[in-house]
């Protein structure tokens, strides 16, 4: 205890760059997968090979694709946008399913009456299906939080500075006190995702609190 | 670091012999991948098919998936530092990380077990009961078959994650293909991690692959969507993707139904998705660990 708190300061600086590790590929996987999910949810052909092939991409051990991007993308090894990337690889991967399930599960009458009332391709995907696939995709999103909070951790074995830092060092050091550490602020960090993510989701989605005429 | 010394690292003889190459770590790979599903099976499994048989105790599922948040990398250092002093023989490494390992292996197997027994339709369990089944009777031959594909979708996630912590592992001391991408770290031998990789990363892919062809033929044809290819199906009844099957009606136990069902001709476009696919909406276990 006392050791986390003379080290608040270097705590707090490693917290940030793993919220940023973690933080920024879920942002830029759900650009990505936000395209990606339509067209499997709109074309069933190709439903099954843009699923199979982000599956393929999720199957890769994170530790290899660190170290086998740099030759791919001509970056250095302990540069930070392998991370990055990697962890962009994995969100799209897993929210692309997510985003496929969650626009197929918006109900046929539903869209239908969009159409009806004059909505386009795109206008209807922007205001009726996206919206109410909000809930699904927030699932999603939180699944991918917590797990590239744990992966990012595992990039402190190459030596990319953030709260993994302390695992290696006090596996390192045989000193307990800081791997708990590095655990439970870890732990805290995947808690503060899940909490930001769902209250965005709530947000996003006022009539799912609407209450029952 | 080009692809000429990639290459040549891979045709070099020396990489291919002892302790050191490649056929022995991956066997090493292969060995604590297999034991530890081993472990972790022989505790999740009945574990998971009670909860999910009786519906008691659910919380130890929703503990367990809580409990994939923590870091691996944490969990494998801590266990390492506090379980490894206390083992005074060569195993000090490799018993520890296989404890870890196991521990990981159990949350996606405990709820894809959970997940499957839990999504079989009630009617589907009042018909057995119906026919006279006993509760042993109803569990190995409607609750077991219509819960396969989760249960296998959780073995699949369960692999990889397995295959993925056991390279960390190599830090910890842990033989495998691991030591490629730990030691090459250490003495700068870039060329060396990077097959290493390739490795591990071939080794995932062909595991994943072998578990879904499992998945294809071991789910029963009227689960996973397989019979309507036959004319008359023998076996079950009904669509491919279950549990997005919203009719309650569905039943997947024995009668013997005249004529195909309509509906599985729509479910077969689905057939080897569907379990995963199901998956999705009914629990966890596809969401697979990654480390």
């Amino acid at each position: 205890m006392t050791w986390a708190l003379d080290h608040l300061d270097d705590i707090a600086t490693r917290a940030v760059q793993h919220a940023w590790l973690a933080g920024l590929p879920l942002v830029i996987g759900l650009v990505v997968a936000l395209p990606l999910g339509w067209l499997a949810a709109r074309r069933p052909g190709w439903r099954a090979g843009l699923l199979t092939t982000t599956g393929l991409l999720y199957t890769i051990p994170s530790l290899a694709l660190f170290i086998l991007l740099p030759p791919l993308l001509g970056t250095k090894i302990l540069d930070p946008v392998n991370v990055v990337v990697a962890m962009s690889v994995y969100t799209v991967a897993l929210l692309t399913r997510t985003v496929a399930d969650g626009l197929s599960s918006v109900d046929s009458s539903t869209q239908q009456a969009a159409v009806a009332m004059g909505y386009g391709p795109f206008a209807r995907f922007r205001s009726v299906d996206l919206p109410l696939a909000v809930p699904v995709i927030a699932a999603g999103l939180r699944v991918a939080a917590v797990s590239n909070v744990s992966i990012v951790s595992v990039a402190s074995l190459i030596g990319v500075s953030q709260l993994g830092y302390f695992l290696t060092d006090g596996y390192a050091r045989t000193f307990p006190t800081e791997v708990w550490v590095g655990i439970v602020a870890c732990l805290l960090l995947a808690l503060a995702f899940d909490v930001v993510i769902q209250l965005v989701s709530r947000v996003l989605t006022p009539w799912t609190r609407a209450v029952p005429a | 670091m080009t692809f000429a010394q990639v290459w040549a690292w891979f045709t070099d003889p020396a990489n291919w012999q002892g302790t050191d190459g490649v056929p022995n770590r991956v066997l090493e790979h292969l060995v604590y991948t297999g034991l530890t599903l081993l472990f972790a099976l022989v505790v999740a499994v009945p574990l998971g098919a009670w909860v999910g048989h009786t519906g008691r105790m659910r919380w130890l599922v929703t503990g367990a998936n809580a409990a994939r948040a923590v870091p691996t990398l944490g969990l494998l250092f801590a266990v390492s530092m506090i379980v490894g002093p206390l083992i005074q023989s060569d195993l000090a490494f490799v018993i520890p990380s296989i404890a870890v390992l196991v521990l990981l292996a159990i949350p996606p197997l405990l709820s894809g077990t959970y997940a499957g027994i839990d999504s079989v339709e009630p009617a589907a369990r009042d018909a057995a009961r119906g026919m006279g089944m006993t509760g042993w009777q109803v569990f190995s031959r409607v609750e077991a078959p219509c819960a396969l594909p989760l249960f296998l979708s959780g073995l699949r996630s369960a692999t990889l994650q397995v295959i993925a912590t056991a390279t960390i592992a190599a830090s910890v001391s842990l033989g495998g293909l691991g030591r490629y991408l730990i030691d090459g770290l250490a003495s700068q031998d870039y060329v060396q991690m990077v097959c290493g990789s390739i490795l591990v990363a071939l080794l995932a892919l062909v595991a994943d692959g072998v578990l879904a062809l499992v998945e294809r033929y071991a789910v029963s044809p009227g689960i996973s969507g397989r019979a309507s290819r036959v004319p008359r199906s023998r076996t079950t009844g009904r669509s491919g993707d279950r549990t997005t099957d919203p009719d309650p009606s569905s039943d997947s136990t024995g009668a013997d139904r005249p004529d195909p069902d309509p509906r599985q001709a729509a479910a077969t476009g689905s057939g080897s998705t569907g379990p995963v696919r199901a998956t999705a909406s009914t629990g966890n276990p596809s969401e697979r660990d990654r480390t």
